[in-house]
């Protein structure tokens, strides 16, 4: 398997230097990747890993430092001067063109000639191989854009395999897997080390970490600050490099008494702008004291019925009470209604529907309540009393730099989202909705972000929470539900859930199936 | 038989000559969509090459110069269009809407300047003017009743522009489907950024695409100024350049359905000139305009309910940006 020590490395870093205007993204990297290793790279959102790995892939140039690749110094300049180093990369959002076939996605770039009919047949045969040797096997003739995610994602490591990848990065690939398919991926991934090939797999899981590499590396804003062998370390001691501090274990919920049915949906169905059903008759009830989540595959609904229960999206069908009152249907159907019945909501997509990207931080403190009259004079906003509520929210939720005037789209994720969470949780919403609170955050700041979602649960308000991370989902909820192609494939109480569980229901597989 | 042969084939030959502009910038604007920048520029194209064509057959004598000034012309357009859109990332559709504007000014200021014969040039003589073909045989074949006068007014008797654009609909198709750089233009059109991390340069695809939409725009600018006319006149594309993008659209950017459509509204055309002037009973005169609005009405009516949803190039429009 892994060769002496003595080969020279596949991959290796020295002094890699990177800036982005104020930004020092990466600080004098060292990194020595050995060829037929399977290799991690650890770090927070925001620590520095793929911009390093894009200096690789030749995405961007380092500002200073060197690369080797198998001994020699090796000028990466483009994609191109990558792929001829066998230097190859799997993104995390597909290079896949959808409209192709699966074909003609793996020739792009290697078409082996001004005609396309002469490398079909040998890209043909090619993916033949390829697909036995590693248990790839995809129909070469199907079009990518009706193959599901983990499909495309197999397409994309054919692709890298195709040009003749020595070395392979990863980037947070199973962030749009089931652990199911995750599993599928390591297998591969275990394939082509056995191959002899190199894998580089970027992550901020340290169950894959654990799972599938050889040796981990651990980056902390912008620097390298550890290497270990997997086998000789543990979760415990990667997650406190990643942070630079102790983490506390995960503690069991305080017990809450049951309180009052607060939110409650019926034969709740919503259909987006084509007319496709994306929610199909889901049925939930979230009583006070209670924080239900649901889990599921991103795309998968979620999303659609978040925003259905926050009045942004009028569903097609069913019933939607509110502490007792229906408020769907009826008359008026809206997010500035249900905010006024006591929903708060804390979006999805946060830079397209939670803040004001180009406005500052204290238009983004007041978005969606504009009209509450603390900071209206006279029929105007008041930008004293603006700044004034921003700063107190600032104080309040840890949002850093304290600095009303600056424009949203500045803050770093997690700090957008304390905005946005203090925004929502300081009018005590009666049922506070959240969507994937904390994608794009930092540990320090996912922690602070639970502790608030408990606060409000403490409270004895209710919070419904949706979100793609199974652990998030674990540690925080009462109930979960888990959606599946836009219906509820099943609820599991978080005493009896667990990962296998969660995973079988993510993938549509039925509780009575799976046992 | 004959007498409904009379009146057909005029209107069959005439769509053929109508149908040939369109042709070639609908083509032309296929090439420039696949690769992801939009078009709306075709008209003010054709307009400078219409104009480059006859100015410079005016001046020479030559036909052939005058194809070579079109295109030349187009294409500095086009580089304009293609620096503004690719280079600096700016709007593709004002730049387009850009083109059409400059090219309708500066074409009558120039002619005004150079010829001062109101915005005109001079009108050509035959050598300087691409001249319908006669087919080989066609004496021959004269004789034979229908299929005779068909071959040497429908099949021959066109001007070789005429040929040219239409064996480019399965050249085009070929080379969208079965060649590398077809491949890579598409893509190139649909996710840009798949192009470049396959170690292709996607700057280079979409200049390509835009000068290639752009030779087709100068040569169906010629063919209006020195095939189907006889000189150039002040806005003389008249519209045809949107109609081409129409054409497009409605031929789901396929050079099949493409040729289709462009047969369709050159129909419509000819229909409207052999219409001019007819009195319908009750009516009075006929509202020619009615048959000239067609094309607009049809695409947005087929599109809009029998066809399904065309679909773009998915990446058309938008400027190609590294992202963190």
């Amino acid at each position: 398997m892994a060769l002496p020590d003595r080969a020279p490395a596949a991959i290796e870093l020295r002094g890699i230097d990177k800036r982005f205007g104020a930004v020092h993204a990466n600080r004098a990297i060292d990194l020595v990747v050995r060829r037929g290793h399977i290799h991690g790279i650890v770090g927070e959102n925001g620590a520095g890993k793929s911009t390093l790995m894009a200096i690789l892939h030749g995405f961007y140039q380092a500002d200073a430092g060197t690369i080797l690749v198998n001994g020699q110094e090796a000028t990466i300049r483009d994609s191109r001067d990558a792929i001829r180093l066998g230097i190859e990369m799997v993104h995390q959002h597909f290079m896949l063109v959808e409209r192709f076939t699966v074909l003609e996605n793996v020739m792009l770039g290697a078409e082996g000639g001004p005609l396309l009919a002469r490398g079909a047949a040998r890209a043909r045969a090619e993916l033949r191989r390829l697909g036995a040797e590693y248990g790839l096997g995809v129909d070469p003739d199907a079009r990518v854009a009706d193959l599901p995610v983990g499909a495309q994602q197999r397409v994309e490591i054919l692709k890298a395999l195709y040009r003749g990848a020595g070395v392979l990065i990863l980037d947070e690939p199973t962030g749009v897997l089931t652990p199911q398919e995750a599993d599928d991926l390591f297998r591969v991934l275990r394939a082509l080390r056995d191959q002899g090939r190199t894998v580089l797999l970027i992550t901020h899981k340290l169950r894959e970490i654990m799972a599938v590499t050889d040796r981990v590396s651990v980056m902390r804003a912008g620097r390298m600050v550890a290497h270990r062998d997997t086998g000789a370390t543990t979760p415990a001691e990667l997650g406190e490099l990643m942070i630079g501090r102790r983490l506390a274990a995960p503690t069991p919920l305080p017990p809450m008494p049951a309180g009052p049915l607060l939110l409650e949906a019926r034969g709740l169905s919503v259909r987006d702008k084509a007319g496709v059903e994306r929610v199909s008759r889901v049925d939930l009830a979230l009583r006070g004291g209670e924080i239900l989540g649901i889990a599921g595959v991103a795309g998968n609904g979620q999303g659609e019925l978040l925003e259905a229960l926050a009045g942004m999206r009028r569903p097609a069908a069913g019933e939607i009470r509110l502490a007792g009152e229906t408020v769907f249907p009826a008359g008026r159907f809206d997010a500035a209604l249900l905010r006024r019945k006591g929903i708060g909501h804390v979006p999805e997509d946060r830079l397209r529907s939670g803040l004001l990207r180009q406005d500052n931080a204290a238009a983004t403190a007041i978005l969606g309540h504009q009209d509450d009259p603390r900071w209206r004079r006279g029929g105007l906003l008041s930008p004293r009393a603006m700044a004034a509520h921003a700063r107190r929210l600032m104080r309040d939720y840890d949002v850093r730099p304290p600095d009303p005037a600056l424009r949203s789209a500045l803050f770093s994720g997690g700090n957008q989202q304390k905005l946005i969470l203090g925004r929502e949780i300081e009018r005590d919403p009666k049922v506070l909705l959240v969507g994937q609170p904390t994608r794009g955050v930092d540990i320090g700041g996912i922690d602070a972000i639970h502790q608030r979602l408990l606060a409000h649960r403490a409270a004895g308000r209710a919070v419904l929470m949706v979100s793609v991370e199974i652990e998030e989902i674990l540690a925080l909820s009462d109930r979960i539900l888990v959606m599946c192609g836009g219906r509820i494939m099943g609820e599991l109480a978080a005493a009896e859930a667990d990962e296998r569980k969660l995973g079988l229901l993510m993938a549509g597989i039925a509780q009575e199936d799976a046992a | 038989m004959t007498e409904a042969l009379d009146i057909l084939l005029p209107i069959l030959a005439a769509t053929l000559r109508l149908a040939t502009p369109l042709l070639l910038a609908a083509l032309a604007g296929l090439f420039s969509e696949r690769a992801g920048i939009v078009d709306v520029g075709l008209e003010g194209k054709m307009l400078v090459g219409a104009f480059a064509a006859a100015a410079a057959a005016a001046v020479t004598g030559e036909v052939m110069l005058g194809l070579l000034a079109a295109v030349a012309a187009s294409c500095g357009l086009g580089l304009v269009h293609a620096f503004g859109c690719i280079t600096l990332r700016g709007s593709q559709v004002v730049s387009g809407m850009a083109i059409n504007i400059i090219a309708s000014g500066l074409t009558a200021t120039l002619a005004l300047a150079w010829f001062g014969l109101g915005g005109q040039t001079p009108p050509l003589s035959a050598a300087a003017r691409f001249l319908p073909l006669s087919m080989p045989g066609a004496e021959i074949l004269a004789g034979i009743p229908v299929l005779g006068r068909l071959y040497a007014s429908l099949v021959g008797g066109q001007t070789a522009l005429v040929y040219l654009a239409l064996l480019l609909v399965p050249v085009s198709a070929f080379v969208l489907a079965r060649t590398r750089f077809g491949l890579r233009l598409r893509a190139a059109g649909e996710h840009p950024a798949a192009v470049d991390t396959a170690g292709v340069s996607v700057t280079r695809l979409r200049y390509a695409g835009v000068l290639i939409a752009s030779v087709l725009c100068g040569v169906a600018g010629a063919y209006v100024a020195t095939a189907q006319g006889a000189g150039f006149q002040r806005d003389m594309i008249a519209g045809r350049g949107y109609i081409a993008l129409a054409a497009m659209i409605l031929g789901g950017w396929q050079p099949g359905r493409i040729l289709l459509t462009c047969l369709l509204f050159g129909a419509l055309d000819a229909a409207a000139i052999r219409l001019q002037g007819v009195v319908l009973p009750g009516i009075g005169a006929f509202p020619v305009q009615a048959i000239q609005a067609l094309p607009y009405l049809l695409t947005v009516v087929l599109l809009a309910g029998f066809m399904g949803r065309a679909l773009p190039p998915k990446a058309s429009g938008q400027p190609y940006v590294k992202e963190r």
